[in-house]
């Protein structure tokens, strides 16, 4: 059955192309016409010693990939199409893969590891193949079995715990594997190879070990056997042991208060002595720390007892050394490190750690950072001024107002000085902690700033001074700009103070958005995402003139857009970036105008030659929607209401793309809420286009590649629809019922204990009842005994929605809504539905007590429809 | 195994506007959502568009229409029977405008015999005296409306939505429609009915849930607080009553700081319905009005009862209920020489003849033409209020004959005597 393979897989490694595409072409046909014959001859080839190396490492690399993908419905084919395969077939390619790992050849038996782990996540959650891990755990325990085949083996152990879940396995199982992991990482038995994928094998394996770490002795054994490792003298196998002690500090932190002692020595011994690799791993240990106790204080519970014992207070317990062990990491900077992303060294993450302790001590981390920064701001070397100044900066989130407002209130003046450094870096971090200071202690809307009448222009001046530096201090600087902003939104008269500095702002941002000397795009998004806070927040009736003569710039700024020759695919890019910036610009102009009476005129007036932009940044691809043009249309639809029918005929074809782009989901996504507001805008003149946007959507929902997220908008979006068109929806009705109620259906499979899923759920219910409203106000005036028949079955839905305890107070609103629609739009034929649930009278009472005015006003008014119906 | 994939963002901003873009989009069109379907809910929300799109001054003809039913309070059951939905009438201007708000009130037919269970279904208030009228509040300002369209006040309220005052959440869908007459020596509204609370429409709910919800909600507001600088007129609830003798009593007899205009009378089960009703009901007598019987244009009481009907094109004269009920004919000749149309207005007298009725229906009417009608009239009187008013001059329905009818139905089950006030 197997076939000579070799040739092809040889020839599409080739250096020629010609060749390469013909050899490719032969592969694919033999697995079109013979999938299981095919993929037996890969295993075949992958096993046999006496071929070359690298046919064998394609050979499993193609096996591999005909088992999994990453995308998730090329996936499920895959599955499906192995479970097809005959089970002998599936046995001897199984056998083969196996038998690989003892190849002397590392590529192959390294490649089938990665094919074993790959058939053991399909096979495994199924039970088809129990004796994989027996058989593996046999050998790792057979005293003959040479060191490559151990080591093949643990890795195999390792990636096959990295595809499955823990409960895919029987405790016993999850024991000895735990078992063999943990022996092979025995310094006195173990080669250094072996031993290092055992440490990688444990890492992926401490998922399974929850019952293990439950258990003193056998935790105990586990933590003895990393710290030892974490003292080896290979640096690769140190970095894998402080990896797993990474993972543990997560996962099992609740356990680990007898050990901390040994785990400070030896994160504190890597940090300051250790190579970089090893101590970032240290550090980290800390930073994983410092989240699980931030998790623990923001969702502490005072009733609840479990939360507060569980917290350790490890990191308050060790501030006083872990501090200034942290402190000294931040003079280890690298020169231009701040010029190049890529860069993640032990001063970067040591100065991230120090942030996490500051918001996990709060203002206890004061007094042990600010001497630190007085003794070394000033100095002549710059790596100290950086140093202290990054400390001051990393420490503003975490302690109390009344802690830091004095300390920011001297330094202010002291950072605006620092800006005119020598240093290119020391800019780089003040312009950065000036960023922090606005963001967190800048809030007149709260009564407290640290920016006055009296410093705001010194402050402005500085900044606007500033952006003309080197431009990654110039991104900086915007990002100070955008804080300064975004404190005075809803500052009611203390937003006064800046409208006199907007016109100057907003010039500066232009100019730098023109800068062409920034080696990539980011600082003109950066001014571009700030001038579009400045517009957001600045004091409309103050500045409305000046927005309006923004507005008719960033169009032409759009439109030279439009000229640009484009050659390269790259060029195509750069293009699409810069359209999006100033369509996010514009959007945010139009929402901004549209939000009151006076201004709405400017954008009227604009509409026509806003849209013709926005179609031709349309018409600049072939295949896909501008995300931002379509998130800025949603906008001008808002704004413009009915008027909006005109733009239909030409924006249309762009509607439907943004509707089947299911790979780009947030362009879907958008889409889908642009519909809801042309809806809105349009009312029934949106009749034309129904038929069609009703048959993507359906598409849509029903489709199992479009991502998860998308679904509950596209169910809110029926209900803007029929809302829109009456009792034109009709025809819609029974498909889009099933959906709703297969929807429905979906919310009670959702698993409980997942957090996201639980969010997910919530979501989904909260649109199911919006689209019952629309689709049951729509139909009110005309034909509400469309909706008859499915009314027991919302009923139903409700109560499942009632008795959930995991419902939140936004499905609350929608579920007591929809209830009162019910009553509304079918009157007295629904009392005898009402009367067989007796559930409402339980959920009124509920929402009649609710402290959210919205919910309690909404429950009032469904009682009146209910008691409407029932004395009816 | 991967490298740990720990690259934790450095100085950099935990912002993407892009992200809040996406946020605020998503933000805007959910409070769209949540509007538009509240609009939905809210039969009457276009009430809100033609306020604010019918600012012109209204035309004297119209004007005219006020004094009339100032001067005699009520006693029309005039419905305007235009079948607009609201859709429509959001759509209309002006003269239309008026018109369909003047269709917007409830209407209670005259008390000409008193109701079954009257002690058990009803509720009893004392009517106050004045300007009946529909008041409006949203977008931070209030107005109210005579019956006939026409303004009568432009003002700042502490109702809901009903001055521009900063601390005035919710979005611009919330406002509140009342139903209200104007007293004018205190300078008050006083509230008869809650037509509309915070954009949620009572309208089709019982009375009892909306004396419930006034009195509760009306009170969280100010609204009844005395006078300020962002609230011009006070609001007062009125006191509402059980039908029971008690109720009944303190009705009629009790200290109110208003001018009492007779006894309005709500069914508890009934819906707020527009126009003429037969579960609202009006009645009165010298105690407790000082126009029991109509007086004419100059302000005298006539010596014979008129009333006014409307000609159909058979000749028949009916009244302005529906169905009509006829009152008499004109023959052919009549109607040619006295050169009368059909559809119009014809005030006769009623003679020594009176009214005869067979088994509690009207047989036959002693009418004396006097002529037509000022022509700004647009209906015709209800049945129940020609027979109010001839039963005030004959053999009127006396404020004892109610309080035995509640008294005989009062001994079984009712236990709730007291005085009390519903809510």
């Amino acid at each position: 059955m197997a076939m000579e393979i070799t040739q092809f897989l040889l020839a599409a490694q080739s250096a020629d192309a010609n060749i390469r595409n013909k050899a490719e072409n032969n592969l694919r046909q033999l697995q079109q016409q013979n999938l299981p014959g095919f993929l037996l001859s890969l295993s075949f080839e992958l096993a046999n010693n006496g071929k070359p190396t690298e046919s064998r490492t394609l050979a499993g690399i193609v096996l591999k990939n005909s088992l999994d993908a990453k995308d998730v419905s090329t996936k499920e084919a895959l599955v499906k199409q192995w479970m097809a395969i005959d089970i002998s077939c599936k046995s001897q390619i199984k056998d083969l893969v196996l038998r690989t790992l003892s190849s002397p050849v590392p590529e192959a038996s390294h490649t089938s590891a990665q094919v074993i782990a790959k058939i053991a996540s399909i096979e495994i959650p199924q039970k088809l193949w129990p004796e994989l891990i027996q058989s593996l755990l046999t050998t790792m325990t057979q005293q003959d079995s040479p060191a490559s085949l151990k080591q093949a083996t643990l890795e195999t152990l390792g990636y096959v715990c990295e595809e499955i879940s823990h409960e895919d396995l029987v405790q016993e199982e999850v024991n000895a594997v735990l078992t063999a992991v943990v022996q092979g990482m025995n310094l006195a038995e173990h080669s250094a190879e072996v031993r290092l994928a055992a440490t990688k094998a444990l890492y992926n394996a401490l998922d399974f070990a929850h019952n293990n770490f439950q258990n003193e002795m056998e935790r105990t054994y586990i933590m003895k056997m990393v710290c030892e490792t974490a003292r080896s003298k290979e640096t690769d196998i140190r970095q894998a042991a402080f990896e797993c002690l990474v993972s543990i500090a997560s996962t099992y932190y609740d356990v680990l208060e007898p050990y901390m002692q040994t785990l400070f020595e030896l994160t504190s011994n890597a940090v300051k002595r250790d190579e970089e690799a090893v101590a970032l791993q240290a550090i980290e240990f800390w930073s994983s720390i410092c989240d699980e106790e931030i998790e623990l204080q923001e969702f502490e519970n005072p009733e609840s007892e479990d939360s507060s014992s569980s917290h350790s207070h490890f990191i308050e317990k060790a501030r006083s050394s872990l501090v200034p062990m942290l402190l000294e990491t931040l003079l280890k900077q690298e020169e231009d490190q701040d010029q190049d992303d890529s860069i993640w060294n032990i001063s970067m993450a040591g100065g991230t750690c120090l942030g996490l302790v500051a918001r996990t001590v709060g203002d206890e981390i004061v007094p042990l950072v600010m001497p630190f920064v007085e003794a070394n701001i000033m100095n002549p070397d710059w790596r100290c001024r950086e140093a202290a100044t990054y400390a001051f900066g990393s420490i503003l989130e975490g302690p109390t107002i009344e802690k830091l407002a004095p300390l920011v209130q001297t330094g202010l003046e002291f950072l605006l000085n620092a800006m005119r450094d020598e240093n290119n870096q020391v800019k780089d971090t003040t312009a950065w902690t000036l960023s922090r200071i606005f963001e967190l202690l800048h809030c007149p809307a709260n009564g407290f700033s640290v920016i006055s009448p009296d410093n705001l222009q010194q402050v402005l001046s500085v900044l606007l001074e500033s952006i003309k530096d080197a431009p990654n201090v110039a991104e900086k600087v915007c990002g100070a700009i955008y804080y300064v902003a975004q404190g005075y939104e809803d500052a009611g008269s203390s937003s006064s103070l800046v409208s006199p500095y907007i016109t100057t702002i907003i010039a500066e941002l232009l100019r730098t958005a023109d800068r062409t000397d920034g080696g990539d795009s980011k600082l003109r998004f950066s001014a571009y995402e700030t001038l579009n806070e400045v517009v957001r927040c600045c004091n409309i009736s103050e500045t409305s003139q000046i927005i309006a003569e923004l507005l008719p710039a960033i169009m032409s700024r759009l439109d030279q857009t439009l000229q640009l020759h484009i050659i390269s695919s790259d060029d195509r890019e750069k293009q699409g970036d810069l359209q999006a910036s100033l369509c996010g610009v514009l959007q945010v102009i139009i929402q901004k105008f549209s939000s009151t009476d006076d201004t709405k005129s400017i954008i009227l007036q604009a509409a026509d030659q806003i849209m013709v932009l926005f179609l031709r940044v349309f018409a600049c691809r072939s295949s896909t929607v501008h995300e931002e043009a379509m998130l800025a249309i949603g906008s001008l639809a808002y704004a413009t209401g009915p008027e909006f029918a005109k733009y239909m005929p030409d924006f249309y074809q762009y509607l439907q793309m943004g509707l089947q782009n299911s790979e780009e989901y947030q362009v879907c996504s958008i889409t889908v809420g642009v519909v809801g507001d042309i809806c809105r805008a349009l009312d029934n003149k949106v009749l034309p286009y129904c038929d069609g946007i009703m048959s993507l959507l359906l598409n849509d929902l029903s489709s199992s590649h479009l991502h998860r997220s998308v679904k509950p908008p596209i169910l809110s979006c029926f209900g803007d629809i029929a809302l829109a068109i009456g009792e034109h929806f009709e025809k819609y009705v029974p498909s889009t019922l099933q959906m709703m109620q297969d929807a429905a259906k979906a919310c009670a499979q959702l698993d409980s204990n997942d957090e996201e899923m639980v969010d997910y759920g919530n979501q989904l219910r909260r649109s199911i009842f919006e689209a019952y409203s629309g689709i049951l106000q729509g139909f009110k005036n005309a034909k509400p005994e469309v909706m008859l028949p499915y009314a027991q079955h919302l009923l139903q839905f409700i109560e499942v929605v009632f008795r959930d305890r995991q419902r939140d107070e936004s499905v609350t609103k929608a579920a007591v809504a929809v209830l009162g629609d019910l009553a509304d739009a079918l009157g007295p034929n629904t009392k005898i539905l009402f009367k067989d649930f007796a559930f409402f009278p339980e959920f009124l009472g509920e929402c009649l007590q609710s402290e959210d005015e919205q919910i309690k006003e909404t429950a009032g008014w469904t009682q009146g429809m209910i008691g409407r119906v029932m004395v009816s | 195994m991967a490298p740990h994939d720990v690259r934790r963002p450095f100085k950099r901003p935990a912002i993407s506007d892009q992200q809040r873009r996406r946020d605020l989009s998503l933000l805007r069109q959910a409070q769209n959502r949540r509007d538009a379907q509240h609009q939905a809910r809210c039969l009457a929300s276009s009430v809100l568009s033609l306020q604010t799109q019918t600012p012109e001054p209204v035309p004297e003809l119209e004007i005219e229409l006020v004094e009339e039913p100032e001067s005699k309070p009520e006693e029309e059951s005039e419905s305007l029977k235009k079948d607009l939905d609201v859709c429509q009438a959001s759509k209309l201007k002006g003269a239309e405008a008026r018109k369909w708000f003047a269709s917007q009130l409830m209407l209670p037919e005259w008390m000409i015999d008193v109701p079954d269970r009257l002690t058990h279904d009803w509720y009893v208030l004392a009517r106050p005296a004045g300007k009946r009228c529909i008041v409006v509040s949203s977008n931070g300002t209030t107005v109210s409306r005579l019956r006939n369209g026409s303004v009568l006040h432009h003002f700042p309220s502490a109702l809901p939505c009903g001055a521009r005052t900063r601390d005035q959440s919710g979005s611009s869908q919330s406002y509140c429609i009342l139903d209200c007459i104007f007293h004018e020596s205190d300078q008050t509204y006083y509230v008869i009915d809650m037509v509309c609370w915070r954009g949620y429409s009572l309208y089709d709910c019982t009375a009892e849930f909306r004396f419930f919800w006034l009195n509760s909600k009306l009170a969280e507001t100010g609204a009844s607080d005395s006078p300020s600088r962002y609230h011009k007129f006070r609001f007062s609830p009125v006191a509402v009553f059980n039908c029971d003798p008690s109720g009944l009593y303190a009705a009629y007899t009790g200290v109110v700081s208003y001018v009492k205009d007779g006894l309005l009378f709500y069914n508890k089960h009934a819906h707020y319905q527009t126009g003429s009703t037969p579960l609202a009901l009006v009645w009165k007598d010298e105690h407790c009005s000082q126009y029991v019987i109509d007086t004419d244009g100059k302000g005298d009481i006539p010596s014979q009862q008129q009333v006014v009907l409307e000609l159909q094109d058979d000749g028949k004269l009916s009244t302005s209920d529906d169905p009509p009920v006829v009152f008499g004919c004109l023959d052919r000749d009549f109607i040619q020489r006295s050169e009368l149309h059909f559809g119009s207005f014809l005030k006769f007298a009623i003679g020594d003849g009176g009214l005869s009725f067979v088994d509690g229906k009207l047989e036959k009417a002693d009418l004396h033409y006097l002529g037509k009608t000022n022509r700004a009239r647009i209906f015709a009187d209800s049945y129940s209020k020609v027979i109010f008013q001839y039963m005030v001059r004959h053999v009127p329905l006396k404020f004892d004959d109610l309080l035995a009818s509640v008294s005989s139905s009062n001994d079984q089950e009712n236990k709730t005597s007291d005085v009390e006030m519903v809510g």
